[in-house]
């Protein structure tokens, strides 16, 4: 079963992604922003993170850029939850380390679509 | 006989139900009860419990057909005395005398009352086509209440609408 | 698969909540300016944004974006932060309240300010910026868009996919793309293994080959570049329609000039838009139900006492059905103390179980700091606002009705208190006036102050007032306080000219009355020229109360101990009688008038005799009343139900109780008692002057 970090500040959201992805199989952790989330990540190892980007105490560009730098996290798919579609917040994150984007508003089906692409 | 084996003994599938009746369980089910010599029904769904007689604590300067507020399992609840309220029948309380009560939609909330009855007798299962618009020219009792009229072999049963039962119109100040 | 999203609607809706009352307090705060904050703003007006967008309310989608672009353009430092556009934020976070309520309380709502704001916004972000967004419109649209030539008949297509040696370690993973290919049609692929090195200087983490990929699909090119769309800096991809490669670039071109018309038509939809929205009448805002939140947050400390307490009172029980089990007089003394125990347990327990309902009053505090900041403004005077005390715990269902009366006090301070400012500096005061707010426990009350450093109350100029009103006698000699109490009296209003802010018909009186039926009351002390303080006295919970029962023919009442003056057997000499039916009893140096509840409350007693009888005698508002009752029981705890659920409200009585026996009784309300007999009185004297009934 794939174990999925799942990292965004507003609950409802990810409430959301967390059911989701827990009604399709997946397992999943939840962390409240950037800061929480790396010290998460170092508890076990996972197939996916998924990251909201504007977030407190720690941004989710930020964050990618920290998991990278941990050996487990070398290659680990990270998708980033974002509503800024532009060019610019693109190139940051995958600068930063980031496998892809998910353009917020999404719904269930979407996310389901769109991890297949990253996870087995 | 105690209330609690009549209120168990009451049929809920239509076979045992009041003859005449056509009966196919896809029908509303309906609670019937006696006020005085004339039968009145209740969509049986929101019937919460049929309970025995009892003295209810006074509610200061209520209109005559509230007789009072009983405990019920915490709730407080109401108990409104339908002879009263209709003018029909003698409101007397005995051992026989049964409260049933309740329960139905208000906009958002629900509420529950207790209503006095004579007796609680049956129930009738009724096709949406048995259902017959009341009489323009109805007895004592006012349009809004009435929901239809079923015919049950030679006699009438009126069914009433809970909703409107419950509605209590404002407390006047004639202390 | 299908997730019903409906589940997690309150949670986002309490989220926006507290995102739009950050916004509104750091939108406040942001005068000074600083970049903490404002990222802070935008942050919430961003995830508002999100969540809107996920959860289907696209209304609040629309208008947050236009807030977000230009929070957005501020938090770039690509717009200064001037005065005006944050008040337009202001009313904006207004508006997104408005949006977010009518979606809690299912309803519609004025949408003409929305209107309004969202014109004033597109407004303000077309002044400064409308090149910029053109710009960054432009190319989002150009990734997103394209207008393909596929139609919906299958198109064979080519696609070249070289990627870079490092694209793994961006955790793209090649064959999961070629799945997803596969999901969108039928697919052929050719890997190309050619630059596969040696052994020796195969680096594992990199990437050395690449494919050749034919996709036989209805799918249109975006989508399948989409596939591709996280890779695409990282890989030479060439999507080609099989039958038209060579028309590739005179298509792109096409795309951009098509899109450069879009983007002028544009505007006025949007426009457009914000003014077709669904579920929308005007006027219908004064009608919007007041919904009590039904949830509370509840801090882990007090669950974890509540735990700790059912925990003991587990062991309390489990000794006491050990103890029934073989039970010998012996044991008596274990017995009873094992039930003292009991008692302890279910009283700590029912104070934790009630701690649940309390929250800080800062939550009521919270919405002061932005009245105080329109108000100033509107008034032209400058004020200052201190907030203390805010921790102070309230019950919950106390601080939902004591808001409106304090947004009320509060405007009054700012109204009446605060002199303006040319006033103040003549008077030699700063010139900047204070309010401020106060709460705290005294007793089993919670104490709120509302204090305001202006001109003080003039008591004569009441006075005056209060004589041409025909409210008192001018040969009346009124104290101090009670010449303040006639500011709640129905239709009494200081004000010399009509303000906006107040004396909109809802007066003092009402303010009184919403805090009396909490239980509480409210005291006024002022000095002229330094200031005045509203001191609101509360309890701390509606929810229990302490009570002496009486009883009057066979009902059983209650009186809220707290109004209880005191209690004793009438003596015949200290009986007077006045005209009308009123009696009234000689309380030492007061007359109290007796009111015999049976009369009030239509049912038979047992005494109707005032010689002899027994009075309880009462306080509320000042005014001391003296109940006949039948019988003095004991005192105890009840927990107050309300008569409203299933009944309605009824006059004289505050609510109902269950007693140890399961039968109910009612809670009398006095204030409420009192006005009826005020009311009783009246009718009798019209009805009857001539007729002085008999009284036995």
């Amino acid at each position: 079963m794939s174990k999925i970090l799942v990292v965004d500040d507003s609950n409802s959201i990810r409430d959301m992604v967390s059911f989701t992805l827990k009604s399709s199989g997946y397992q999943t952790v939840e962390a409240q922003d950037g800061q929480d989330g790396l010290s998460k990540a170092q508890t076990g190892t996972f197939d996916l993170v998924i990251t909201d980007v504007n977030m407190p105490n720690m941004d989710g560009i930020t964050l990618c850029q920290e998991l990278r730098k941990l050996a487990s996290f070398q290659y680990t798919p990270i998708l980033m939850l974002t509503t800024e579609s532009s060019t610019d917040m693109k190139q940051r994150g995958k600068a930063a380390g980031a496998t892809g984007w998910l353009v917020k508003p999404f719904n269930p089906d979407k996310l389901l679509a769109t991890i297949k692409r990253v996870v087995r | 006989m105690d209330i609690q084996t009549l209120a168990n003994e009451i049929p809920v599938e239509g076979e045992y139900a009041l003859e005449g009746v056509d009966f196919i369980s896809s029908g509303e089910q309906y609670l019937t009860f006696s006020l005085g010599l004339e039968q009145y029904a209740v969509n049986i769904l929101a019937v919460e419990e049929i309970r025995s007689w009892e003295q209810p604590t006074h509610i200061p300067n209520a209109p005559m057909f509230v007789k009072g507020v009983i405990n019920m399992r915490g709730v407080i609840v109401p108990i409104i005395d339908l002879r009263l309220k209709f003018g029909i029948g003698e409101a007397k309380y005995d051992k026989t005398t049964v409260v049933v009560v309740l329960t139905a939609q208000h906009l958002t909330k629900s509420r529950t009352m207790g209503f006095v009855v004579d007796a609680v007798s049956d129930v009738l299962n009724a096709q949406e086509n048995d259902i017959k618009p009341a009489p323009a020219f109805g007895g004592s009792l006012a349009q809004h209440y009435i929901e239809g009229i079923v015919n049950v072999a030679e006699n009438v049963v009126t069914l009433l609408d809970v909703t409107a039962l419950q509605t209590i119109e404002k407390q006047s100040d004639n202390y | 698969m299908s997730i019903d999203l409906s589940q997690f609607i309150p949670t986002f809706l309490e989220e926006c909540f507290e995102g739009i009352e950050l916004m509104e307090a750091s939108l406040l705060n942001l005068e000074q300016g600083d970049e903490e904050t404002i990222n802070s703003i935008f942050r919430a007006a961003h995830s508002i944004k999100g969540g809107a967008g996920t959860f289907g309310f696209n209304h609040v989608t629309e208008f947050t974006h236009l807030v977000e672009t230009l929070l957005d353009e501020m938090r770039d430092g690509r717009r200064n932060i001037a005065h005006k556009d944050i008040e337009i934020l202001l009313d904006s976070v207004d508006c997104m309240r408005l949006l977010i309520e009518a979606i809690r309380d299912d309803c519609s709502y004025d949408d003409s300010k929305v209107i309004v704001t969202s014109q004033l916004l597109t407004a303000t972000l077309n002044n400064n910026s409308i090149d910029e967004n053109i710009v960054e419109d432009t190319t989002k649209d150009n990734e997103n868009t394209s207008n393909a030539i596929a139609d919906d008949n299958l198109t064979h297509w080519s696609i070249s996919f070289i990627p870079e040696h490092h694209l793994v370690q961006t955790g793209n993973d090649p064959l999961l793309l070629l799945n997803a290919l596969a999901e969108l049609g039928k697919v052929s692929v050719t890997a190309n293994c050619n630059s596969i090195p040696s052994l020796v200087d195969l680096d594992a983490t990199e990437l050395y080959i690449s494919w050749q990929i034919t996709l036989i699909t209805a799918a249109k090119k975006e989508d399948i570049a989409e596939i591709f769309e996280w890779v695409e800096d990282d890989c030479q991809l060439v999507i080609s329609n099989e039958e038209s490669i060579d028309k590739k670039p005179a298509e792109i071109n096409l795309d951009i000039a098509n899109e450069a018309d879009e983007l002028i038509t544009e505007k006025p939809t949007i426009e457009a838009k914000t003014k077709v929205k669904p579920n929308v009448t005007n006027d219908s805002s004064l009608q919007k139900p007041k919904a009590e939140s039904g949830s509370i947050r509840v801090g882990v400390d007090k669950v974890d006492s509540l735990i700790n307490l059912v925990g003991e009172l587990v062991i309390t029980q489990s000794m006491l059905s050990e103890l029934g089990n073989d039970f010998e007089l012996s044991k008596v003394a274990r017995l009873n103390s094992g039930l003292e125990q009991l008692l302890q347990n279910t009283k700590e327990l029912q104070e934790s179980v009630m701690r649940i309902r309390m929250l800080p009053i800062s939550f009521a505090f919270n919405r002061f700091p932005r009245l105080i900041h329109d108000l100033s403004k509107k008034m032209g005077k400058e004020i200052e606002l201190l907030i203390s005390g805010e921790q102070t715990e309230l019950d919950k269902s106390v601080m939902e009705q004591i808001s409106d009366p304090l947004v009320h006090l509060v405007r009054n301070a700012v109204d009446h208190g605060i002199e303006a400012t040319d006033v103040r500096i003549t008077n030699g005061k700063p010139e900047k006036g204070t309010v401020s707010l106060d709460a705290y426990h005294q007793g089993g009350s919670i104490v709120i102050e509302i204090k305001d450093d202006g001109g003080g109350i003039d008591s004569n100029v009441i006075l005056a007032k209060a004589i041409e009103n025909g409210l008192v006698d001018e040969s009346t000699s009124l104290s101090e306080s009670q010449v303040y109490d006639l500011l709640f009296e129905p239709g009494f209003s200081t004000a010399k000219t009509l303000s906006d802010i107040s004396g909109r018909g809802v007066g003092m009186d009402v303010v009184k009355r919403n805090i009396q039926s909490l239980g509480g009351r409210i005291q006024i002390e002022s000095t002229l020229g330094v200031g005045s303080t509203f001191k609101v006295f509360l309890p701390l919970t509606l929810a229990i109360l302490d009570g002496q029962l009486v009883k009057v023919g066979r009902e059983v009442y209650i009186i809220p101990l707290i109004t209880i003056v005191e209690s004793l057997q009438t003596q015949e000499a200290l009986i007077n009688r006045t005209s009308g039916d009123m009696v009234l009893y000689r309380l030492r140096e007061d007359n109290v008038p007796v009111i015999p509840i049976y009369k009030l409350f239509n049912i038979p007693a047992q005494n109707k005799a005032i010689k002899n009888s027994l009075l309880v005698v009462v306080e509320a508002d000042g005014q001391k009343v003296g109940l006949m009752v039948d019988d003095l029981l004991a005192q105890q705890q009840v927990v107050v139900k309300s008569l409203n659920e299933n009944y309605q409200q009824v006059e004289g009585v505050s609510g109902a109780t269950i007693l140890g026996d399961g039968s109910v009784a009612m809670i009398l309300d006095v204030p409420s008692m009192i006005n009826m007999a005020l009311k009783l009185a009246k009718k009798q004297q019209q009805n009857n002057i001539v007729a002085e009934e008999v009284i036995h």
